[in-house]
């Protein structure tokens, strides 16, 4: 059988579209394969990496894998573990082997020293099982708890527009902002700063135009002309 | 003696339509920002809005199933909906359709891809002139892809029925409480497939056949629409 894409990159698809047919292409996210047929499952953009057809989504909740970088709030503390709230379907669980290194006599120390209900960390996800049980680990590289500071949710399937190549987007919002930003894959947002609410105002431009093209360049002008709206009020 | 009105003449039905016309339908998505996904459609006088929320957390945890979502689907009518007032609350006729309904959405939505987890649907009929388990069922499916829900496909759906002896598409206003038969059904063009038939009234098999083949026929537009809409809530913002 001759194999044929059936859809442009960066259509809009529905669920149930024929994307392609044949064996030359493979299905990735998004996609299942049914009688040779490659079709959508989700509502979202197409992309074609390596003969590898896909579906970005345009929304939906967060699920976990391994190896994101999630912002949680902890929800119950436990006798040796802690109960995090990630933003998701499910709840993450953050044994306390995974939030030190350090023997911990649970007799003489009370845990909450570490984490306690209401603490924001920025943790990544260890492993996550087939029934969706989602373990966290502290031990990595940036992973901490955040002070201070606010939290903003936005659609999860919009952090990687937050984000952008390379980490343009949100450097580029740290830079002119000033603030300390990190960028949660579950969609929550921490930022801390003296321009706090100019960086969310920036942050919820992105999720709400993520799809239009030019949207760093209409951001970096948001931004200036905000800065420079400040600066005449100082005067 | 009261004089029996005729529902059909010179082949044009009591709105002036032909016999496999469908009324004048509207869709939209994302009608209720607080959702993941919303739909609204409207067909002829009939008007649902759907609002989808979830996967999340499923309550009472009992419900769970390790492998699988939940999916709960409630259809309501608005007290107002129809021209004598409905009593609020669940009725035997309401939770009869909650059921159907949930059982044809199910059938199409990657449920194994979130276990533990529960997808709620609300179906709330805001105007009633027949077949509103067809126009809640449009609503739902809008909003579950709305709600970047996977799922094999959109589900559409309408009815047929027989009046005055002849076999016609989308039942509606006297149609429904004067005519012989309704039949509404729930289809996916994609795989040909029924997910949802129920029928009252009696009717033989040739005609049968005949009302599930003109169904069919108005669900591919509706599949249309759906798609239509969906696409449309997103394209206003796409520059390319």
């Amino acid at each position: 059988m001759e194999s044929k894409l059936l859809v442009e990159e960066r259509k809009i698809v529905v669920p149930g579209e024929t994307l392609a047919k044949g064996i030359d292409y493979l299905p990735g996210f998004g996609t299942y394969k049914e009688n040779g047929e490659i079709r959508s499952k989700i509502l979202g953009l197409v992309k074609l990496k390596d003969h590898i057809v896909s579906v970005v989504p345009l929304s939906g909740v967060y699920i976990p894998m391994k190896g994101d970088g999630v912002i949680g709030i902890v929800s119950d503390v436990q006798i040796a573990s802690w109960i995090v709230d990630i933003n998701s379907p499910y709840m993450g669980f953050l044994p306390l082997s995974e939030a030190t290194n350090e023997f911990v006599d649970l007799t003489k120390f009370d845990i909450t020293e570490y984490f306690d209900v209401g603490d924001v960390v920025y943790l990544k996800v260890n492993k996550v099982t087939k029934r969706k049980d989602v373990q966290l680990t502290v031990k990595d590289r940036m992973c901490r708890k955040l002070y201070g500071g606010n939290i903003i949710r936005i659609t999860p399937a919009k952090v990687p527009r937050l984000i952008g190549r390379g980490g343009s987007m949100i450097e580029m919002i740290k830079k002119k902002t000033g603030c300390h930003i990190i960028v949660g894959q579950n969609g929550l947002v921490w930022i801390k700063g003296d321009k706090e609410t100019l960086a969310a105002k920036a942050v919820l431009m992105v999720e709400r135009e993520s799809h239009t093209e030019g949207l760093t360049d209409r951001i970096s002008e948001m931004l200036d002309r905000e800065a420079k709206k400040e600066g005449g009020k100082d005067e | 003696m009261s004089e029996e009105k005729k529902l059909i003449v010179n082949g044009k039905r009591l709105d002036g339509r032909a016999l496999d016309e469908l009324r004048e339908m509207e869709a939209r998505a994302g009608v209720i920002p607080r959702a993941e996904g919303s739909g609204y459609f409207r067909l002829g006088n009939t008007i649902a809005v759907a609002a989808v929320y979830g996967p999340r957390q499923l309550h009472p945890k009992h419900l769970t199933d390790p492998l699988r979502a939940y999916v709960r689907c409630r259809y309501n009518m608005a007290p107002f909906s129809t021209k004598d007032r409905v009593r609020p609350g669940p009725s035997r006729r309401s939770i009869e359709i909650s059921k159907v309904i949930k059982e044809a959405l199910q059938a199409v939505i990657f449920v194994d891809e979130f276990p533990k987890a529960g997808i709620e649907i609300f179906i709330e009929i805001l105007q009633a002139d027949a077949s509103t388990r067809c126009v809640g069922l449009n609503a739902a499916s809008i909003a579950l892809a709305d709600a970047g829900i996977p799922m094999r496909d959109l589900i559409a759906s309408c009815s047929a029925g027989k009046v005055d002896g002849e076999i016609v598409l989308d039942i509606a206003g006297d149609e429904d409480c004067e005519g012989e038969v309704d039949l509404p059904i729930a289809y996916i063009p994609r795989e040909n497939k029924i997910y949802l038939l129920q029928m009252d009234g009696l009717i033989t098999k040739e005609e049968l056949k005949k009302a599930i083949d003109m169904a069919i026929k108005g669900c591919k537009i509706i599949y249309e629409k759906q798609k239509e809409a969906l696409k449309k809530k997103y394209e206003e913002f796409e520059v390319n």
